[in-house]
């Protein structure tokens, strides 16, 4: 009973220990990298000279202040993903940045210095149209928001609603924009397309109408107006039509009739199937816009006009704009060389200022096409770069890095064949050489480290000294971002090592990245392939890339003509041992990547042992197909789920990958239960098409991929999705929500052989004629998730934890060990021995399982598990908005010496204890030799 | 075995609604009605079916099913062993239905659900084998699955010819079953034994304070006045020493 007793407070003690880190331990294992998104506006902190603040609000709804000199931010705003949080408008003035938000819904004032909110009001509902600040007597006091039928007018102070009218006629006029230049009048703009232009002039004071002007201004030309006009100088309203043949210029105060400009007159043309754009500029929202205003004529076209007594004249024509922008604004090679590396540019916000001695100088921030931030000053030095494509991370893989020049030339010496005997020792004699001089350099180098001052020893990781570390804790993480830029990330520091651009990409693509061939086999180059598939035709291509170097392998991948239904990795190798991709096309004929005779003749031997399965969710059709030896494929088995009473949601296999140390669980009488460990069972989630709370549920089947049994099928009945699964070793977790009960719940299920296996050596789904036992067991989770994914490690030893995203922003890590069904409900001695948890209807968040302690990581979509060289840590990687990495250990260090390990003591006891050996061996050799004498 | 996959997340788009008729049709009464069996074995391996035997399901709130089935012909046994010979694959397929549905035409539904073993299996477990038929929440039958007892291939050869004449198939059909929820109410239970069990040991539930009062009170008063007494002495002392500075 006292060992049972002080085994139990031993299990209480290792749980309750604290696995956070340390305070001098933060940010030594871990970093995270905050994004922003792509940019849909920016503006320059220009109220006070020495700001340097550039405000973006971005197309991932988050608001924020970039420090210009740097890059990085100042604060940020992260607002609710999809349309709520859609940010339509953002105004500067002075200190406080307007934003409207979420199709006019809330009408926010930040401060920007600190950004903090000053104010916020929910506007009524309606459609926003546009927005604009009103100045009065040289003050800006007050912003415009025009919605569909309304037009409010609110404080800048307080953002109080000075007045709301509702607009005349708004079921036959469209009001697009709204325009006011400080003489206290609000001009709203609207269209009845392809007729005429309204126009409604309201008072400032009090929203009167003060003028209204209707069916006189003909334009059947003007459908936009924000697309197409501008105001100009003395309040003249400029438009130019979509052909591109004419100007249009209508005085705001007089109204009388639309003025026209042949743009032939002025010289000008504008590119074939290009819609022309206008742009003005009004510096002080209190006064009128400048008169000059640009044309844009093409895609890289622009002409600088000017407006003088109602007559337009042609003053500069730039082209190609960003060219001329790089060479005179901007002059330096280095600039122009890092933007042309990549693209188009995309969006331009140059800022120019007075310098000390009075000349005029600018500041540029170019957003190409791969979403890159580059802020350029104007000798020509890029300030920096920010890569907002990491803000969208779709997959990812880390790969291993590849050994030191050395070691590899080592590997490369017995790579080759061997070439006689004494050659053979020589190189051995050689190889041997250089490895100890290699040591003893490693050896110089760290005495002569250790006497300069720690925060001296800088290892700045380059791709040219990449090399894998003791413990293969640092690998290369490739990235794939949704905008098709690929980036090759270091996992210790976060620093970017390599980034390439696929321009090709279509912008709904899937990806699937797969590691071809590891850096085991020196000299072939690592490999990595790349599948992108456009969702809506399914055709396919394919890139092939070296994933430590980030360069396109000379390697030709296979054109693909066919659409693509199914890609699988074999675990069979070439001869320049790359592992063969099938590609399953939709006359299910099969191709291999690659595709050389050896490799084919692999093929057609393992014909008969390669199955896949296929997915069609929209007719619930799972089949399985079997591999022939001309490589065609035949169907061998079919499941239908009838799509109308559910639909399948998701299908997850386990990680190929995965290995399990252990084949079966002690239990507390000293017999074995055998787990039934499966390698191609498959967990098929549906939901039901029926969404009423009594009767939505959540089916859970059980599939082998490859004979198509049903091994197990439940339902949560009440029970709603989105659905988390997590599928390995043997067992199944998945999250839902619970909708009798109105909270979330986790569930699992575990499958057990039995008792005895019936067959210990190996696995074959085909000879598996037993169903396993399934145990299953729910709990309560007191939040809601966005995503989960278990721990990985190199020999599957270590427990495992469940790594949970919260909407938060927190990363949770939850031992399995409290997701087990066998957790008993009522303790006995047996469940006690085996040191089971007695069963809690609640799982816990402890703080302290917070692997990311106030590294908050928005909007985490996944999360990436990798093995490390250690058994004891797995390397873990969360991306969403942010990206964020770390180590964890589930099963504590137990394979490390901790850091503030007692060397010294160790070593002075065991030489104390050495010779005290030998002292009292002397000692008693003496008095032995007394006695004899006695 | 290999079978590793991209699930294709295509969106499900069912234009009519699932109504519900589980419950309406429990009262009537089912006869069971039959749907074939069927069965394909060639030696080139493209599927040819032929009926095998007659299933005969009944619906209901347990639904049930029993198979009568014919016995394999003479060529039937030694194209068999031919295709195990050849490794080739001994298929069944079952034609979906919809169980809860009362009249004959709304059974019926397009398409099979089809299953295999390997031939050499079935032939080496002398035509043992074990089929079981899956349905959904509602009724349609979704998957059907075979396997063989034993179910190696150890290229055991199969002399007797009678053994290969029966069929010795072992039925189910069998209904997902319910996940369990959290167990609030029985967590609930024990722990209010817990505490009703605390409750009955009432010397147990006092306090090291409640016990032991009587004893802590008189030293604590003893110590007060013994320290008042101590601190009235020292502060007279030194109010006389204030006095005599003035």
């Amino acid at each position: 009973m006292a060992k049972l007793i002080l085994l139990w407070l031993k299990c209480v003690v290792l749980w309750a220990t604290v696995e956070a880190v340390f305070e001098d331990q933060v940010g030594k294992f871990d970093w995270r990298q905050q994004y922003v998104g792509k940019v849909r506006f920016s503006h320059f902190d220009t109220h006070v000279q020495s700001s340097k603040k550039v405000l973006v609000a971005t197309e991932r709804n988050v608001f924020a202040a970039l420090n210009t000199r740097t890059g990085e931010l100042f604060w940020r705003h992260v607002d609710k993903t999809g349309s709520e949080g859609n940010i339509d408008a953002l105004l500067q003035h002075g200190q406080d940045a307007v934003l409207v938000v979420g199709n006019g819904r809330l009408l926010r004032s930040w401060e920007i210095n600190v950004g903090g909110l000053n104010w916020e009001v929910v506007l009524d509902s309606g459609s926003f149209q546009s927005a604009c600040l009103v100045g009065q007597q040289d003050m800006v006091k007050h912003v415009a928001v025009l919605k569909k039928t309304a037009i409010s007018v609110h404080y800048l102070s307080n953002g109080h609603q000075k007045w709301i009218e509702n607009l005349p006629e708004t079921e036959t006029v469209d009001y697009q924009a709204v325009y006011s230049d400080g003489n206290g009048e609000v001009y709203v703009l609207g269209v009845v397309p392809h007729s005429h232009i309204t126009i409604v002039v309201y008072s400032m004071e009090d929203g009167e109408i003060i003028k209204q002007v209707n069916m006189s201004v003909e334009a059947p030309w003007l459908s936009n107006i924000q697309a197409s006009c501008v105001v100009v100088g003395q309040g003249m309203l400029t438009c130019v039509d979509s052909a591109g043949v004419s100007f249009y210029m209508l005085d705001l105060h007089l109204q009388l009739q639309m003025t026209q400009v042949p743009l032939q007159s002025l010289a000008l043309e504008v590119d074939p199937g290009f819609h022309p754009v206008l742009l003005s500029h009004q510096p002080n929202l209190a006064r009128q816009p400048l008169s000059e205003f640009f044309l844009q004529l093409g895609p890289d076209h622009y002409q600088l006009l000017q407006l003088n007594n109602g007559q337009i004249a042609a003053m500069r024509d730039f082209k190609p704009v960003t060219v001329w922008l790089l060479k005179h604004l901007l002059t330096s090679r280095a600039v122009e060389e890092n933007l042309r590396k990549f693209n188009s540019v995309f969006q331009l916000y140059v800022q120019a200022f007075l310098k000390k001695d009075d000349s005029v100088g600018y500041r540029a921030m170019v957003q190409t096409e791969d979403h890159t931030l580059t802020f350029i000053q104007q000798p020509g030095r890029v300030m920096w770069t920010r890569e907002e494509a990491l803000s969208d991370v779709v997959t990812m893989e880390m790969v291993d890095l590849p050994l030191t020049g050395t070691q590899a030339e080592l590997e490369g010496e017995f790579g080759k064949k061997a070439d006689g005997l004494m050659s053979m020792v020589m190189k051995r004699l050689s190889s041997q050489l250089i490895l100890l001089q290699a040591w003893i350099g490693h050896l110089w180098k760290l005495f002569y480290d250790a006497r300069k001052p720690r925060s001296q020893v800088k290892n700045d990781v380059t791709i040219e000294n990449l090399s894998r570390d003791e413990f293969n804790l640092q690998k290369m993480m490739v990235m794939v971002t949704a905008s098709g830029k690929l980036f090759g990330i270091d996992s210790k520091t976060g620093g970017i090592l390599w980034r390439h651009y696929l321009d090709n990409v279509p912008p709904n693509a899937a990806f699937k990245l797969m590691v071809q061939r590891t850096t085991a086999h020196f000299p072939h180059p690592p490999q990595c392939t790349l599948l992108i598939k456009d969702k809506d035709t399914g055709l396919a291509t394919l890139h092939v890339f070296n994933p430590i170097f980030g360069k396109k392998s000379h390697v030709t991948p296979p054109a693909l003509p066919q659409p693509i239904l199914q890609s699988l990795m074999l675990p069979l190798m070439d001869q320049d041992y790359a592992k063969v991709l099938l590609l399953v096309d939709d006359q299910y004929k099969v191709s291999a990547f690659p595709s050389t005779k050896n490799v084919l003749q692999q093929l057609q031997e393992m014909a008969a042992s390669i199955f896949f399965y296929l997915v069609d969710s929209s007719q619930g059709r799972l089949s399985g197909f079997r591999l022939r030896t001309d490589l065609s494929t035949e169907q061998i088995w079919e499941v239908i789920i009838p799509p109308e009473v559910q639909k399948i949601v998701s299908v997850k296999g386990k990680r190929p990958n995965e290995h399990v140390h252990s084949q079966g669980r002690v239990m507390g009488d000293r017999s074995v239960l055998y787990k039934y460990l499966n390698p191609n069972l498959l967990a098929v989630v549906t939901e039901s098409t029926d969404l009423h709370q009594e009767r939505s549920f959540i089916g859970i089947l059980l599939i082998d991929g490859v004979t198509g049994r049903i091994i197990h099928e439940a339902v949560q009945r009440k029970a709603r999705g989105p659905v988390h699964v997590v599928h390995s070793e043997n067992w199944v977790v998945y999250e839902y929500w619970s909708t009798k009960s109105r909270r979330n719940e986790f569930s699992v299920i575990e499958l057990y052989e039995g008792m005895e296996l019936y067959n210990s050596t190996v696995f074959s789904s085909l000879d598996r004629p037993h169903a396993p036992q399934v145990l299953q067991q729910s709990y309560i989770f007191p939040s809601s998730i966005s995503t989960m994914e278990a721990t990985l490690t190199e020999k599957g030893i270590t427990s495992r934890h469940l790594l949970i995203g919260l909407p938060s922003g927190g990363i949770l890590s939850l031992p399995k060990m409290f997701l087990d069904p066998r957790r008993p409900e009522i303790v006995s001695e047996q469940s006690r021995e085996e040191n089971l948890i007695p069963y809690a209807p609640e799982l816990l968040i402890r703080t302290e399982w917070f692997i990311n302690y106030n590294q908050t990581v928005s909007r985490v979509r996944g999360i990436y598990t990798a093995p490390s060289g250690l058994e004891s840590t797995c390397l873990v990687v969360a991306y969403g908005l942010d990206i964020y990495q770390t180590r964890v250990y589930p099963s504590k260090q137990f394979d490390v010496l901790k850091d503030d390990y007692d060397y010294m003591l160790i070593s002075s006891v065991l030489f104390a204890l050495f010779f005290a050996t030998m002292i009292s061996k002397r000692l008693a050799e003496v008095k032995l030799l007394n006695r004899a004498w006695r | 075995m290999i079978s590793i996959s991209m699930c294709e997340r295509l969106t499900a788009n069912t234009g009519f609604h699932f109504s519900s008729q589980v419950g309406d049709n429990l009262e009537t009464e089912f006869s069971g009605f039959s749907v074939p069996l069927e069965h394909s074995f060639e030696v080139d391996d493209v599927a040819k079916f032929r009926v095998r035997g007659a299933l005969v399901l009944k619906a209901g709130r347990e639904p049930s099913v029993s198979l009568s089935q014919n016995q394999l012909s003479e060529d039937d046994r030694t194209k068999l062993k031919e295709v195990a010979a050849v490794d080739g694959l001994y298929r069944i397929r079952v034609p979906r239905v919809f169980l809860q549905a009362d009249r004959q035409t709304e059974r019926q539904m397009e398409g099979y659900l089809t299953a295999f073993v390997r031939a050499c299996a079935m032939v080496e477990s002398h035509l043992s084998d074990v089929i079981s038929l899956h349905t959904d929440v509602s009724g349609y039958l979704i998957g059907v699955s075979i396997v063989t007892l034993p179910g190696a291939c150890r290229g055991t050869e199969v002399e007797d010819e009678v053994d290969l004449e029966v069929f010795n198939t072992t039925l189910s059909i069998m209904a997902p079953v319910n996940a369990p929820g959290p167990e609030t109410a029985l967590f609930l239970e024990r722990m209010e034994q817990e505490s009703e069990k605390k409750g009955k040991n009432p010397q147990e539930q006092k306090s090291f304070f409640a016990k032991y009062w009587m004893y802590i009170v008189p030293l604590v008063l003893f110590l007060m006045m013994s320290g008042a007494q101590d601190q009235s002495g020292g502060g007279a002392g030194s109010g006389a020493a204030n006095g005599g500075g003035r």
